[in-house]
């Protein structure tokens, strides 16, 4: 713990340093203190709720897109491995394509999904977690696969020779035996459907989520340049957030 | 020999790999009796381990039949005639030990209460009374195959199939395991029959009655070795003339094996 | 169980062919279904055109200004190009620097690790007004920091790897840190590296393209995504993003071909 405070903090010093060293303006980079306190300023011209407070509301409706998209995405994953696992000639015709789709831009299709869905007269937050559950899928599909196969050989025999049902061999021996496999492609899950309801909520008609209020600060960057150092900070936490809370699940459920 | 519980007749096993089929088996007939205790041993590829796994279901014989207490090697495991012990202990590393003994027991729908007493009752014969709730990297990998082995008793199987069970210990820890066995065995009630597969000369007339030598390229019996040791056999079995010249017959035989092949 | 066989060069290669035809023929097989059911499912269920194209209309469209639409993709890639190689060679020097001061390591690590967490893309905005919202300067930047981090994770984790007595043995050599470094480190951070490589091939195209809807020149590719998906030319839209998954693909290939080449004994055994 303690090099990474030091690490943290001869960054810190880096940025008021270079500021001092190199005379960087407010305008480009603006001082610590300044975000800090950026953070305690009333909106809506000094009558609304604070910036943190409405960041971290934006924060909240981007963190329950992105959970959202998880959840789907994640069961979805979880599903087509199940199928993989049962019909091994599905898995040699998909499975490049599913390996294959993480080679393309997903990303690029979130606006096209986000405007025809919308189009389509659907609310704004399904298109979102359309996207989000989209980029979660991939890696609990294949994390899932590999954990489903990592029984080895002779815990099978084992099973076997019980004469186990393979509903049994699958509760008692698959299913936990994968979990650590399971998790592990859970936390890159996690910080993938963040990044889906983010930029999600770019395409323009959002009113809400991190997305937008870095949109805005980046807009009225002039006005208020630590707004958008602020959200952006906020946008990291989130992703950050998800994670740890992806991993305390896992701390939670894998025994051993 | 009376009823045999274990038959092997004309058995074959050929596998058919990428590189042309190899004859893992070729030609096996063997007899094993109820509550013998066997040992195979030879070089690698002779086919012990293939022999081990036919009678367990494990493979099916590519020819010839095999007859566990005249049934199917299928039908004796859907009855749940066998306990295996592998080379590694195969524990479920999210189970706590006594989780992993009560596994088989789970599997076969016992009630909760008789499946925990079964478990605790059998840690206790091989030592682990205390250890129970410890999960298996806590312990050490001789404790880990005593564990393994307790689950291989737990549902007192007519037949105990064991493939170098003691293979990746260290000699101290083996010899200790290996008397430990004998006791269990000679001990339960009733006392299952035992296909021990090695490739310790001492430790396989140390612990058998039969020691049935095997040679490769094909994999076949050469002949099989009686040891007449008394029993119950004592650490001081391994210094009994006796013992030394079955060790020294077994080793004649797989020599020869060796020459032969 | 396994026997050895020799077999002549000519039967090798038939059962080579034999292998790709059994490996190829499923997901050629998925491929065409696939295409087949988009393309049917469109004109069937007279599925709007702003909503989702059919396939041959997306290649139509493509057709109409092919040059055009590959000139756009070009202007992305380059970036994704320039970013990734700035952001994975920086990454690799910084990891080669942490094996030699374990301190910064222990620092540096963990926080490169949560770094994976954060979605990088959000510094796109910052990155234009440092470095100019329409230049691609600010997106080979966001790009940099995105390739960055999994680089020096995966690097780090790679030279690290040879264990305790293959050091050992290396002492017993007398060898310098040098010999050490290029001998035993390096080779064993290359399959690190080309994991590295090939996820941030992946990561900086679908970086480049996303940074764009931030805004950017109006030649790229994620500008034209952005503006044509608004105004509800679904058409366009999805043939500059065919054009941005091929670029995609052909970036990770040429990575894959080139572990190949590097990496030979790598691929003999993988090829099953």
């Amino acid at each position: 713990m303690l090099p990474v405070i030091g690490i943290v903090t001869a960054l810190l010093l880096i940025w008021e340093g270079s500021k001092l060293l190199f005379g960087i303006s407010d305008q480009r980079l603006p001082h610590l203190g300044d975000i800090v306190a950026t953070m305690f300023t009333r909106t809506q011209g000094g009558n609304g709720p604070l910036l943190l407070v409405q960041m971290l509301i934006n924060a909240w409706a981007t963190l329950r897109i992105a959970m959202g998209g998880f959840f789907i995405g994640g069961l979805l994953g979880f599903g087509l491995a199940l199928l993989f696992m049962r019909m091994p000639i599905l898995e040699r015709g998909l499975m490049p394509y599913v390996i294959g789709s993480q080679t393309v831009p997903i990303l690029a299709i979130a606006p096209m999904v986000v405007v025809s869905l919308g189009r389509m007269g659907a609310e704004p937050w399904i298109a979102k977690i359309f996207v989000a559950a989209y980029l979660t899928f991939f890696p609990v599909t294949i994390g899932m696969l590999r954990g489903l196969r990592s029984a080895s050989p002779q815990s099978l025999d084992l099973m076997r020779s019980y004469a186990a049902s393979s509903l049994q061999t699958f509760w008692k021996l698959r299913l936990p035996a994968s979990l650590p496999y399971l998790f592990a492609s859970l936390k890159i899950a996690a910080s993938a459907s963040v990044i889906g309801a983010i930029v999600a909520e770019l395409p323009s008609g959002s009113s809400e989520g991190i997305g937008v209020m870095i949109l805005n600060a980046a807009q009225f960057y002039n006005s208020r340049p630590p707004a958008l150092y602020l959200a952006i900070l906020v946008a990291g936490l989130i992703g950050v957030v998800f994670y740890g809370l992806v991993a305390l699940a896992e701390r939670l459920i894998v025994k051993r | 020999m009376d009823t045999p519980i274990i038959e092997f007749e004309r058995v074959s096993k050929i596998y058919q790999g990428g590189a042309g089929p190899v004859t893992a088996l070729h030609d096996v007939t063997l007899r094993i009796a109820a509550g013998e205790f066997i040992a195979l041993i030879g070089p690698s590829g002779c086919g012990k381990s293939t022999l081990m796994r036919l009678i367990g279901d494990l493979e099916q014989p590519s020819n010839g039949t095999v007859r566990i207490k005249a049934k199917t090697p299928d039908q004796a495991r859907r009855d749940r005639d066998y306990g295996i012990v592998f080379q590694s202990p195969v524990l479920y590393d999210w189970r706590t030990i006594r989780k992993n003994v009560e596994l088989p027991l789970e599997i076969m729908g016992r009630p909760k209460e008789q499946r925990h007493q079964r478990a605790m009752e059998l840690l206790k014969l091989v030592g682990l009374g205390d250890f129970g709730e410890a999960y298996p990297h806590q312990l050490s990998g001789g404790m880990q195959q005593r564990a393994s082995i307790a689950r291989a008793l737990s549902f007192a199987p007519s037949i105990l199939l064991m493939d170098e069970p003691f293979g990746a210990l260290d000699e101290i820890t083996r010899e200790r395991l290996q008397l430990e066995l004998l006791s269990i065995w000679w001990e339960a009630e009733p006392r299952p029959t035992v296909i021990f597969v090695t490739h310790s000369i001492p430790e396989a007339v140390f612990l058998a009655d039969r020691v049935v030598v095997m040679s490769p390229r094909p994999g076949r019996v050469q002949r099989v070795v009686e040891v007449n040791l008394a029993r119950p056999r004592a650490f001081e079995t391994r210094e009994d003339p006796q013992f030394f010249a079955l060790v020294t017959e077994v080793r004649e035989c797989l020599r020869a094996t060796e020459t032969a092949g | 169980m396994q026997a050895t066989t020799v077999s002549t060069p000519a039967v090798r290669s038939i059962d080579q062919a034999a292998q790709w035809f059994h490996m190829l023929w499923p997901p050629v097989l998925m491929f065409v279904l696939g295409i087949a059911l988009w393309e049917s499912a469109v004109w069937l269920f007279e599925i709007p055109i702003y909503l989702l194209p059919a396939p041959s209309q997306i290649m139509a469209t493509f057709l109409e200004r092919p040059w055009f639409l590959l000139g756009i993709g070009m202007v992305t890639f380059s970036n994704a190009l320039m970013g990734s190689a700035i952001g994975c060679s920086l990454g690799v020097l910084v990891a080669i620097f942490c094996v030699r001061w374990t301190f910064v390591a222990d620092g540096l690590v963990p926080l490169a690790i949560a770094a994976s967490a954060v979605p990088i893309i959000a510094l796109s905005p910052l990155m234009g007004i440092w470095l100019g919202s329409v230049s691609a300067a600010s997106k080979i930047g966001v790009i940099a920091v995105m390739t960055f981090f999994p680089t020096l994770v995966s690097v780090y984790a790679g030279l690290i790897s040879p264990r305790a007595d293959a050091l050992l043995l290396m002492r017993s050599y007398a060898a310098p840190q040098r010999a050490v470094f290029l001998k035993l480190r390096m080779p064993a951070a290359l399959p690190f590296l080309f994991n590295a490589l090939r996820v941030c091939a992946t990561l900086s195209m679908i970086g480049a393209v996303v940074a764009e809807f931030f805004g950017g020149p109006r030649n790229a590719l994620g500008v034209y995504i952005k503006t044509q998906a608004g105004i509800l030319r679904t058409r366009e839209a999805w043939s500059a993003i065919m054009v941005a998954c091929l670029y995609g693909l052909i970036f990770y290939l040429v990575i894959v071909l080139i572990e190949r080449w590097v990496m030979p004994w790598k691929h003999r055994h993988s090829g099953q």
